[in-house]
């Protein structure tokens, strides 16, 4: 996760008018191309032709349990956070089939598994906090020796297209985990916005392939100056922060702390939180037989740490009440994430905060429990 | 796409024990032209067991591993899969995944006094060492099997264990809270037995199975009697749908119990043990 | 898992209702046909099969209780029937009409009707739990043919129906719906409300009226707190519980709260 310092390598400046050439480009190389688009008052990741289905003009407003659209006269189409959804439901699907099972007339089976349809994808638009989610979740589902070929399927057919966040949301505090808001080279392209276009930087060799094929210009002095005046006032605009480092023994320290109870008052215990966070990555089996019994589906699907059925063993839910939920998301995500994967499982992108139906706050969460477990 | 550890094989009842009202043992042959033969598996790994149309369900192997033409399970029917799977008869079909996670440490085990201590229901991991150390008895140091239920008609395989107290350097103490005529064992708790073996507990490696209640109790006393953290074992459970590690449902603090268990060392666990919430 | 070789027999019973949860079974399409040859339906008056004293294995039974002959409806039919189903709001939870519950109905059939001593209604409208022992629950305003089927499947194998029970957010979640609580400040009861419904309102950008009753660990006082935040009055509280499924514990409490 580099995020300033470093050569920024850049290849050139896409003028604003010239955005097709790189759909034409990844459409060309075989990629379906999807990008941030308005739909239902949210910018989503939705198919992209033309760069005129950007959401040009559009900023957001964020704050904990709200989201709003607002429609301005910059020419930016970038000039927003982030959407509901990161990278993930394209990789990790909300709900999947896994395998079908064929029962002949005599109760023999048969399994056969469900391969994914190839589908290259191309994703334009995301941000750094998403990158270093993707870098958890490839952890998770692509662990040596075990990948998950479902979503292996599908990461290996993934181009992504960066754009360095200028427009941190209120709601925001990757500065704090590390996590952005300029994207590293984990990712194919990295764009940084301006007014009249893009810089184009190629972070892969992949990339490279695409960006000798813009008509890119020179990248002047007062548009690098402009970009990086952008990018440190991404940095210091940013108003909520997660404590640094690893927090696990002062959470697990805190484990009968007064707090988990206050939380659990407002907590609704919906899951809004873990379906939007792009790292979470619990998910439930269901097995869906055809009414005449001869063929079954078997499904994977989303599921949360705040369902009764998570911690369901024959007849004992272990986690039956919301305190001990919230407990076990938070101490997983910001604790025993760390012995799991070298680190938080939390990048700041703030979404389980804006998306909370009743804006729970994480950062305020953590600093009441470490407050006063003595950190 | 390599899905195969993620998409079940054919299997079929080739055997099937009413064992108590509600317990019952399937043995199994896999009859996939892709499953391995022969099949593989260590003592206190589990297997998932795939009713048609409804689902699957974590089950531990409790057949001899060197013994594949029949993989059996013993399965108490209490949810909406194990009713299902308490209905198949031989010739039936279920899909099996599997073997997973980690079993019993029995290449620590060799030339050490052994200690199998079970508890209430839970009692087939262990009881897949016990098969396994009686067929390789030379391996071993004594024997000593401890299981503790609530109430006497809950023990399984009674005659079993009473069969095993016939063995040489072989101790057997059950003990039921409950118990009425025809009950020759101790009334209590599992606890009440380590002092009535009659062997050394110092030297032992401890192999416990059940209630978690009752593997607290029994391992506080058991450090008391000189026995070694380092030596005591334990089977956990937990929710376990996928048991490759990616659904979450088995963690356990930092553990996922379908990878880093089911078996764990006690001193590795010692700090989560019995706090609720985990 | 062996399929009873005998056809099981099935009955669609219906109480105070509209009639819309038995479409579930009329609009399964092919399925419907499959489901014919699976099983002999005996008693579906809204499908022309009359008989309702048969004994069966499953009886499906849609709408509440209100008269005194209800009652003694409901116990002949749980006397015949093996394993017996309620299907949708009104059975499970009263429905639109126990919203007479929560106010002076005696003084409503004096008003409305010219010869009030004609009527044999009870003092309230009741699901079916209230009067005998409910097998399973399928909630819903109306139920779909997805849970209606699923019912019929597992029966059929011989195990219990899954019981689903978490939040619509979750379904309204993998649905990739936008939540329109956070997105637009419409009161929604997805997060108190038991799925199964596929998040179908919030698909369409409209809040869930909570037509399938309470989910699992509901926590009313939290969501009534943030829609006071939103500007609902109380009589606009209560409504949101006071609703289609009014008589479930959680929400005839939480809609308590808010009345006058």
């Amino acid at each position: 996760m580099a995020t300033g310092g470093a050569s920024p390598g850049w290849r050139g400046f896409l003028p604003r008018e010239a955005f097709d050439t790189l759909l034409r480009a990844l459409e060309a190389a075989g990629y379906e191309c999807i990008g941030p688009r308005v739909e239902d008052g949210a910018i989503l990741y939705r198919g992209l032709s033309a760069g005129s289905d950007l959401p040009q003009g559009v900023e957001e407003a964020q704050a904990p349990g709200h989201y709003r659209l607002q429609h301005t006269d910059t020419p930016r189409c970038f000039a927003w956070a982030v959407g509901p959804q990161a990278i993930k439901p394209h990789l990790f699907t909300p709900r999947e089939a896994l395998w079908e099972t064929e029962r002949d007339a005599d109760g023999r089976l048969t399994f056969r598994p469900v391969e994914p349809g190839p589908r290259p994808l191309a994703i334009i638009g995301v941000r750094a906090c998403d990158l270093a989610a993707l870098a958890l979740q490839d952890q998770h589902f692509l662990r040596a020796g075990n990948a998950d070929p479902y979503y292996a399927h599908r990461r290996e057919g993934l181009f992504l297209v960066a754009v360095n966040c200028t427009h941190p949301a209120a709601t925001c505090f990757c500065v704090s985990t590390g996590d952005g808001p300029q994207a590293g080279d984990d990712c194919d392209l990295a764009l940084d916005e301006l007014d009249e276009g893009y810089a184009v930087r190629a972070a892969s060799s992949k990339g490279e392939t695409i960006v000798q094929q813009l008509p890119l210009q020179a990248l002047t002095e007062a548009q690098q100056a402009q970009i990086g005046r952008e990018r440190e006032a991404a940095r210091s605009a940013q108003q909520r922060t997660m404590p640094a480092g690893n927090l696990r023994d002062h959470l697990f320290n805190a484990w009968e702390h007064p707090r988990w109870a206050q939380v659990a008052e407002r907590c609704l215990s919906c899951g809004n939180c873990t379906s939007v966070c792009p790292t979470c990555f619990c998910h439930q089996q269901v097995d869906v037989p055809t009414l005449d019994g001869g063929n079954a589906t078997h499904y994977r699907e989303w599921d949360s740490c705040f369902t009764q059925n998570h911690s369901y063993i024959h007849g004992i839910t272990l986690r039956p009440d919301t305190r001990s939920r919230y407990r076990q998301w938070l101490t997983h995500k910001l604790g025993s994430w760390h012995d799991q994967y070298g680190r938080s499982g939390c990048v700041g992108c703030g979404r389980c905060i804006t998306w909370c139906p009743v804006g729970i706050d994480i950062t305020e969460e953590v600093s009441a429990l470490l407050a006063e477990a003595g950190k | 796409m390599n899905a195969s550890i993620q998409v079940p094989w054919q299997a079929e009842v080739v055997s099937r024990v009413q064992e108590t009202p509600s317990v019952f043992t399937l043995g199994l042959r896999l009859d996939d032209p892709a499953a391995p033969a022969p099949y593989r598996f260590a003592p206190g790994q589990f297997n998932m067991l795939y009713l048609y149309g409804v689902g699957e369900v974590p089950i531990s192997v409790v057949s001899d591993p060197e013994h594949d033409d029949e993989i059996q399970h013993t399965v108490r029917a209490v949810g909406r899969v194990t009713h299902g799977l308490a209905a198949l008869h031989p010739g039936d079909q279920l899909g099996l995944r599997g073997p997973f996670g980690r079993g019993w440490p029995l290449e620590a085990a060799v030339g050490r006094d052994l200690l199998l201590v079970t508890g209430g229901l839970g009692c087939a991991p262990v009881v897949s060492v016990i098969n396994y150390a009686m067929q390789r008895r030379e391996r071993f140091g004594r024997l000593g099997i401890v299981q503790g239920v609530k109430h006497m008609d809950d023990l399984i395989w009674r005659e079993r264990y009473e069969a095993w107290a016939g063995q040489p350097d072989t101790q057997v103490q059950l003990a039921a809270d409950v118990a009425g005529s025809g009950w020759n064992w101790h009334v209590g708790l599992v606890t009440d037995l380590f002092d009535r073996l009659g062997m050394p507990l110092d030297q032992a490696l401890v192999m416990l199975c059940g209630p978690e209640p009752m593997m607290i109790a029994a391992i506080r006393r058991l450090l008391e009697l000189g026995v070694e953290a380092e030596s005591v074992w334990l089977s956990m459970e937990r929710n376990m749908q996928c048991a490759v590690g990616l659904c979450g449902h088995c963690q356990y603090g930092k553990d996922f119990l379908c990878r880093q268990g089911p078996v764990f060392n006690y001193p590795d666990i010692r700090d989560r043990l019995g706090v609720k919430g985990f | 898992m062996h399929e009873t070789t005998a056809k099981p027999k099935v009955a669609v019973h219906k109480f105070s209702s509209c009639d819309g949860c038995q479409l579930a079974f009329l609009d399964m399409g092919e399925d419907l046909l499959t489901l014919s040859a699976m099983v002999d339906i005996v008693h579906f008056a809204e499908a022309g099969m009359l008989d309702a004293d048969a004994t069966v294995d499953v009886a499906f039974v849609e709408g509440s209780l209100n008269t005194r002959h209800d009652l003694k409806r409901i116990q002949a039919i749980r006397r015949n029937s093996r394993f017996l189903v309620t299907i949708g709001a009104c059975a499970t939870a009263g429905g639109l009409q126990a919203l007479r519950n929560f106010t002076d109905a005696d003084a409503w059939h004096s008003a409305v009707y010219a010869t009030p001593e004609y009527l044999d209604s009870l003092a309230t409208a009741s699901p079916i739990k209230s009067a005998v022992h409910v097998d399973l629950e399928l909630w819903g305003c109306p139920v779909n043919t997805r849970q209606v089927t699923g019912a019929v499947r597992a029966l059929l194998s011989g195990v219990t129906p899954a019981v689903e029970q978490d939040k619509v957010c979750m379904e309204c979640k993998r649905q990739q719906a936008v939540c329109v609580m956070v997105a637009k400040g419409t009161p929604c009861m997805g997060p108190v409300t038991r799925t199964g419904c596929g998040a179908l309102c919030p698909r369409f950008e409209r809040g869930c009226y909570a037509c399938y009753g309470p989910a699992e660990n509901p926590n009313t006082d939290s969501l009534s707190h943030w829609f006071e935040g939103l500007g609902l009055l109380p009589e606009q509280l209560r409504e949101q519980y006071h609703g289609i499924t009014s008589q479930t514990e959680p929400f005839t409490a939480a809609g308590n709260r808010y009345r006058k």
